[in-house]
């Protein structure tokens, strides 16, 4: 029995004035069946959900929904269609109840209160049902992340979706709450309903996908049953050749201790403290990682290093103490110390996007004297060496004039990293190295990464991807509520010990762990309903 | 202190308050939908204009009236125009609109009445006439409460009423129904209203139609209730006032109502020089008191009234992202 396919897409087209993000794009989804969609950034993933969900028509092509034909206009006709999308930037009002994003557009009648109790109903059930349990009265910007993500799916079946796509959903859930994540993609399935799982993570879809199709360049390049394909066929096929998924580095040779840090701590504006006493140490030829759920620490940590914060407490430079509080405390400052930071929101921090790509290369060094011609800056040798930079770093496509929001995430981080190692700086801090960045382009940025550990440096990476930590970092210190909860070394420890321990479990065996977790959680989740309260 | 001298003041609080509120009203739907309003002292005064110039030929308040809301409406169809379908400066085109309604007004006037940009006294008939409220002489030798309903509360024109029955109906339309919610979450996020299925441009449209027509009464009560005719700039900031009291009310119907009796008791106190100094048994000069209310709107936007969290996506043209 061949049941018709839940989603059908034929000879989907659609350009963006000289760019053709989407060609000729088929694709079957059978219902009841987990599929997923891998492809680079750019290769034209999110643009193909978009047709599918009406935010654009495409040029040519046809959707079939459940062997129907669909003429998708607006979102409104996706819903209609029983197609439900959770969008990797989620769409929630966030001083609205979950009752009322859940409601948005979906109302019964003209006024508010029969919708709400009906809502009320139907979330009991499905929270029942399928593990997602939300408080319905609570306020979108109380909730964590994975609890927002479930609003969203939430909203989708409320709206009696059949088909739902997740655009890289777990890239902003902790480890436990990515497995619940996929728990429920189970449950969705087994009731029959159809999922489109789009990543850039290949854990994720061998891990849960029954199918996966691969995208480059806007064109769907293969699909392919997951149980007969490998993450090395898939990266190939995403990338258009082979790419070393593994990190390759020979053993650390460490130094002298270049970075120290004591008792560091920072309150942040709204009075919370966010570094406990951090105390580390980090040696010239080493790359020390620091894992841990994001908003634990880690963002503050970098700032402190970076100058672009105040904190109480010590940091030596080579053995040398740094000015924490005074007015010789900023980016400046720790420059001239040899600190380089590449930041981790690259967008807000580490670029000006409007600004071309040759602007963007000196920043922070742009009171260097050799650069400087009289009183005027000295823009000609400026854009050449940038030239040069985005030669070296293979930034594409590698024109200076370019305004720097016109790269894609990889070329961006490439451009930050060619500004800062440049200057030969004795320290680096390295946040997110590889957060919206193409697999290709990883490979590169972790390849650099190792090549400056081996010329001395000494290196701080902060990562949410605990492979990245884990394949790149000698040394793994991991945070928890502004804490150092430990130190490991990646080839004495695994996933699941790192885990607790970004949970802020020390004791790492057994039940007890488990219990201690759920034990923080709860008092994380009380403590932040209190802080908004 | 006299009573009575207190229910005067009391009295022209409630008339200087109206216009305040009206326009303040106006302006919470319109930055409710996302789209800041600077505009509302100009569609104050085109509507005051009109309302005046159109009563005056009439001879009927009530087609003034409606030629004020038409106008005020028109105004706020363009700033949607510039700021919701051609994604424009929202600020920008207010501001535009401001001084183009303050031209205008004058020019119109002066071709259409030759007075020097006023327009002819109204008479009885182009005005709103006061209302007596029910039972309100039979109470007044009811001590305290008899005379407070009689000078106070009774005794104003039918839109001093309106503004005021307008405020619970406003907080009802966005906390009770479907179109308040919607036009809550559009102000705050319009992608979520966007992917619900719903209009993010029809819903901002409605919302400064709103705003338009609650001008339009502004205006409209300014020249054919407060005072009788229209003369040049009568809006006299009126409508940054109504803006800072959106501000000092944090977007919040209530809250409107309590910061604009509050603009407006200000405003009265500085019609009543000889009642400050009979209480505070020191002469303060008129232009203080003149000043009170904008210094006073100087404090607020400076932050000192705790933190007031404008509308998320206020000011934002929505285009759909990639």
């Amino acid at each position: 029995m061949t049941a018709a396919p839940a989603i059908e897409l034929k000879g989907i087209s659609k350009a963006f004035g000289p760019v053709q993000a989407n060609k000729d794009i088929a694709i079957r989804v059978m219902p009841g069946t987990i599929h997923g969609i891998i492809g680079e950034n750019g290769a034209g993933k999110s643009t193909l959900m978009s047709i599918l969900y009406g935010f654009y028509k495409a040029d040519a092509g046809e959707i079939w929904i459940n062997g129907t034909k669909k003429d998708i206009t607006d979102s409104q006709a996706a819903i209609d269609a029983g197609i439900g999308m959770v969008f990797q930037h989620f769409k929630l009002v966030q001083n609205f109840t979950v009752l009322e994003n859940v409601i948005l557009g979906a109302e019964d009648g003209a006024m508010l209160r029969p919708s709400l109790a009906k809502a009320r109903g139907v979330l009991k059930q499905l929270a029942e049902e399928y593990e997602l349990n939300v408080d319905p009265d609570a306020l979108i910007e109380n909730l964590s992340v994975g609890h927002q993500q479930r609003v969203e799916i939430l909203k989708a079946l409320y709206r009696e979706a059949d088909i739902l796509i997740l655009d890289e959903p777990t890239g902003v859930l902790t480890p436990a709450e990515a497995d619940h994540l996929f728990r429920i993609l189970e449950g969705l399935k087994r009731e029959g309903k159809t999922i489109i799982l789009i990543t850039h993570k290949l854990r994720e879809i061998m891990e849960i996908t029954d199918t996966v199709s691969v995208m480059r360049r806007g064109e769907m390049t293969a699909t392919v049953k997951t149980a007969e394909t490998s993450p090395e066929q898939l990266a190939e096929l995403m990338v258009g050749r082979k790419v070393l998924l593994r990190v390759d580095k020979k053993p650390a040779q460490p130094k002298d201790t270049i970075l120290e840090i004591r008792d560091l701590r920072h309150t942040d504006s709204a009075g919370v403290e966010r570094l406990k006493g951090i105390s580390l140490d980090v040696r010239a030829g080493e790359i020390v990682g620091l894992a841990g759920v994001s908003g634990n620490g880690q963002t503050e940590l970098l700032r402190v290093l970076g100058g672009m914060t105040h904190a109480t407490g010590t940091i030596r430079v080579n053995g040398q103490e740094i000015d924490l509080t005074g007015q010789h405390s900023d980016g400046q400052s720790r420059r001239a110390r040899g600190i380089a930071h590449v930041p981790e929101d690259r967008h807000h921090e580490g670029l000006i996007l409007p600004f071309s790509a040759w602007e963007n290369t000196v920043f922070g060094y742009h009171r260097d004297p050799a650069i400087q011609k009289g009183p005027l800056m000295d823009n000609a040798a400026i854009k050449a060496e940038a030239q040069a930079k985005m030669d070296r770093y293979d930034v594409r496509p590698p024109n200076p004039n370019l305004a720097a929001r016109n790269f894609s995430g990889g070329n961006q981080q490439k451009i930050v990293l060619a500004r800062e190692i440049e200057r030969d700086p004795d320290i680096l801090l390295i946040g997110q190295p590889t957060r919206g960045v193409d697999i290709g382009a990883i490979e590169f940025i972790h390849q650099e990464i190792v090549r400056l550990r081996d010329k001395g440096k000494a290196m701080l990476l902060v990562s949410v991807e605990l492979d990245e930590i884990m394949s790149l970092s000698d040394r793994i210190a991991v945070m928890f509520d502004g804490q150092i909860m430990g130190e490991r070394l990646p080839s004495e420890t695994d996933q699941t010990e790192l885990g607790l321990l970004m949970a802020g479990v020390t004791d790492t065996q057994g039940k007890r762990a488990i219990d201690a977790i759920e034990e923080n959680l709860r008092a994380k989740e009380a403590r932040e309903a209190s802080k908004h309260a | 202190m006299d009573y009575a001298f207190l229910l005067q003041v009391l009295d022209s609080t409630i008339r200087l308050s109206t216009p305040l509120l009206l326009a303040c009203l106006a302006g919470l739907f319109s930055e409710r939908s996302g789209i800041i309003d600077i505009g509302l002292e100009g569609k104050m005064l085109i509507a005051a204009f009109f309302s005046a110039a159109i009563a005056y030929s009439t001879g009927s308040v009530w087609m003034g009236l409606l030629a004020g809301i038409v106008s005020a409406m028109l105004l706020s169809a363009v700033h949607g125009l510039a700021s919701i379908t051609f994604h424009g400066n929202q600020l920008i085109s207010g501001v535009a609109l401001n001084f183009l309604a303050s031209g205008l007004t004058v020019l119109i006037a002066q071709d259409w009445f030759g007075q020097g940009g006023r327009t002819p006294a109204l008479l009885s008939g182009g005005r709103f006439s006061e209302l007596t409220l029910p039972l309100a002489e039979t109470l007044r030798p009811v001590p305290i409460l008899g005379p407070l309903y009689a000078e106070v509360i009774s005794g104003h024109s039918i839109l001093v009423y309106v503004a005021f029955a307008m405020v619970p109906l406003t907080w009802w339309i966005l906390y009770r129904t479907r179109f308040g919610l919607r036009l809550r979450a559009v102000g705050e996020a319009p992608e979520a209203v966007d992917t619900a299925g719903v209009s993010v441009a029809g819903l901002r449209y409605a919302a400064i139609a709103i705003a338009g027509v609650l001008c339009g009464l502004a205006g409209a009560y300014l020249a054919t209730g407060l005072q009788a005719g229209f003369v040049r700039e009568m809006s006299a900031g009126r409508g940054y006032i109504a803006l800072a009291a959106l501000i000092f009310a944090k977007w919040r119907p209530w809250y409107a109502l309590y910061a604009c009796l509050l603009f407006g008791f200000l405003q009265a106190l500085s019609l009543r020089p000889d009642i400050v100094e009979a209480v505070l048994t020191v002469s303060v000069p008129v232009q203080l008191l003149d000043a009170l209310p904008y210094i006073l709107t100087v404090i607020i936007l400076a932050g000192f009234i705790g933190k007031a969290i404008p509308p998320r996506a206020g000011g934002d043209p929505y285009i759909k992202e990639r």
